[in-house]
């Protein structure tokens, strides 16, 4: 139903993310990084959330920060957003270097944020919650009124702007909160794990709705720890684990340099235990890895490996697929990413 | 536009429009009720126990005695509430501050904003009040009887004000919601008993003669004698003296409301 309404409003859409553009024009120096961080380190108590880590993001670009649970991407975020005053090092957003209240006052003036928990006003409906939120960022009442009815239709929210943020699924309130990111119009918008916990349904959704912002020209930070929604939707990003960057690039790069195109991915009888025959197919592989209860080989000539596999394990489920982000994440770090 | 302690008067204002918003659609369950409380005081005291104090107070029948401290209570009352209760809902379980620092608003903005709330809601009790003690005088009684009561609304301002700024200190430093038991029982409820509302405290059988002086160092005390001076004359040095203690205090607090909200909520 959600993705059927989407088709009725694309022309209104269109006219709207064009006027949004001439919004972001002109940019202050387009050359400029939109956000650097160097040897960027804090730490709570004794627990080091994030632990030097050194990043350039373009303007324009949708710049991933993947990783687990806890490898420090939301605080990282927190760092971005000025929610959190950083440890140590240096961070500069948008040409100013953050620390001051002033130089936080312009950073934020330009900035979006959907963040990781639904911070929606509930007392208010869906259009008093842009509304409101627009008068934050300077706007008089009259194009507060004009923004939110503008975003509404952007987030396809529009027929339900009157009910109550309480009434809403959970796929409806991260559209608010991706509609209320924008009120003021931002050069960069910081997207965090934006499609946690949403259905598949309202997910595609989401995705599609950033691919509309990527097109406004914004810079785009998303955290995310599902590596698909990376895939899809970043044209760079770097790798997360306990606090570090591990690795970073172009994500077909990343799959390209640390494993191979495919991967073959056998089930095991006995967890850990790979059969004498398993051996042979071992050494096809550019590289093998042991997980669980599954042999992983990674693979250029998919196909070769399986037949291969069929004849040699033939009682195994044997799965040939394209190496994920989620492949490079295990292969350098040794662990998945829901552990 | 800025303000001292680099408050942005334009990101305060949308979170004080923020909560006109909200209290468009819940003034009838939200405000109204409030309102009733130091009526219902006016009536069960001023008339009921009125009867029984038959002398009266410093040449007042009883309810023209009490009327204007009341009236100072309700706006005690009223900015106490909203910086209590509801900023403690909104900063630590809605999340709202997370998603106002999120735009360009700062601490200090939001701090100002949800005093500057807190004041208005004052203001509306104390004034609705004003309301009725002024059909009160109309049908007799000598509630208001001082030209000077044209800066009641002033007062009222005032000593919301501070007790907004009260409630946001303590609200900024507790983490469970449960400690407001204590500030009300303990806190509010002495103040409203003792503060001169009900009972001259120049006694010299009360606390030994003391009540007065131990008084003067606790905040409704002054609000109430300004009050009963602008409703009801004749206005002294002394009363000067209450203002200033009230500006004092507010100033002080105005200090440290924004540091200590900062602390609170910035990692």
């Amino acid at each position: 139903m959600i993705l059927g309404s989407q088709v009725g409003t694309k022309t209104l859409r269109t006219t709207f993310l064009r006027g949004l553009v001439s919004w972001c024009e002109p940019k202050t120096v387009p050359m400029e990084p939109a956000v650097t961080g160097k040897d960027l380190r804090k730490n709570y108590g004794d627990f080091v959330a994030v632990d030097g880590i050194d990043f350039e993001i373009p303007r324009g670009v949708c710049f991933g920060f993947l990783g687990p649970n806890g490898a420090g991407k939301t605080t990282t975020m927190r760092m971005i957003y000025r929610a959190s005053p950083i440890g140590s090092g240096s961070l500069n957003i948008l040409g100013h270097e953050v620390g001051s209240g002033a130089n936080d006052r312009k950073i934020k003036q330009h900035l979006g944020v959907v963040p990781q928990e639904d911070n929606l006003d509930q007392e208010l409906s869906v259009r008093e919650n842009l509304e409101v939120f627009a008068r934050f960022y300077g706007l008089g009442r009259k194009a507060a009124k004009a923004r939110a009815v503008e975003l509404l239709d952007f987030v396809n929210l529009t027929e339900r702007a009157n009910a109550k943020v309480l009434e809403l699924s959970g796929g409806m309130k991260r559209r608010v909160l991706i509609a209320r990111g924008l009120v003021g119009n931002p050069q960069l918008v910081v997207l965090d794990e934006p499609t946690t916990g949403l259905d598949p349904q309202a997910r595609l959704n989401l995705w599609d709705r950033m691919r509309d912002l990527k097109k406004r020209e914004a810079t785009l930070i998303l955290t995310t720890h599902y590596m698909d929604e990376a895939e899809q939707l970043c044209d760079t990003l770097v790798i997360m684990d306990k606090g570090k960057i591990v690795a970073r690039g172009a994500p077909r790069d990343l799959i390209r340099e640390h494993v191979s195109s495919h991967v073959v991915q056998i089930a095991l009888k006995e967890e850990g235990l790979v059969p004498e025959q398993g051996k042979e197919l071992q050494g096809l592989a550019k590289r093998h890895e042991l997980h669980h209860d599954r042999l992983l080989l990674y693979v250029d000539d998919g196909e070769a490996v399986v037949t291969r596999a069929a004849q040699l394990l033939p009682d195994s489920e044997t799965l040939l697929r394209r190496s994920t982000l989620e492949d490079v994440f295990l292969r350098i770090t040794g662990r998945g990413l829901e552990e | 536009m800025r303000l001292p302690g680099d408050i942005n008067l334009t990101t305060a204002l949308s979170v004080w429009r923020r909560n006109l918003t909200e209290y468009g659609h819940t003034w009838m369950t939200n405000i109204l009720p409030n309102f009733f409380d130091p009526v219902l005081y006016l009536l069960g005291m001023g008339l009921g126990l009125g009867m029984f104090v038959g002398r009266g107070v410093n040449g007042l029948s009883y309810i023209e005695y009490i009327a204007p401290g009341l009236m100072a209570a309700s706006a005690m009352q009223g900015a106490s509430f909203e910086t209590t209760y509801n900023v403690f809902v909104k900063m630590n379980f809605a999340k709202l501050y997370d998603a106002y620092l999120a735009t360009p608003a700062q601490i200090q903005d939001i701090a100002f904003g949800e005093q500057l709330w807190a004041n208005t809601r004052g203001l509306i009790y104390g004034c609705a009040f004003l309301l009725v003690l002024i059909g009160f005088t109309l049908a007799g009684n000598n509630i208001i009887t001082s030209w000077w009561a044209v800066l009641l609304p002033v007062a009222m301002l005032m000593t919301a004000n501070m007790f907004a700024l009260i409630g946001l200190t303590f609200t900024a430093s507790i983490r469970n919601i449960n400690y407001y038991g204590f500030y009300y029982t303990l806190w509010l409820t002495p103040l409203f008993l003792f503060s001169g509302i009900f009972f001259p405290l120049d006694n010299p059988n009360m606390a030994g003669g003391h009540a007065e002086t131990i008084a003067w160092f606790t905040p409704l005390y002054h609000a109430v004698k300004l009050m009963r001076g602008l409703a009801q004359g004749p206005m002294e040095w002394s009363h000067a003296v209450s203002a200033l203690w009230i500006v004092a205090i507010s100033v002080v607090l105005s200090v440290i409301v924004p540091r200590r909200m900062r602390k609170r909520m910035i990692h």
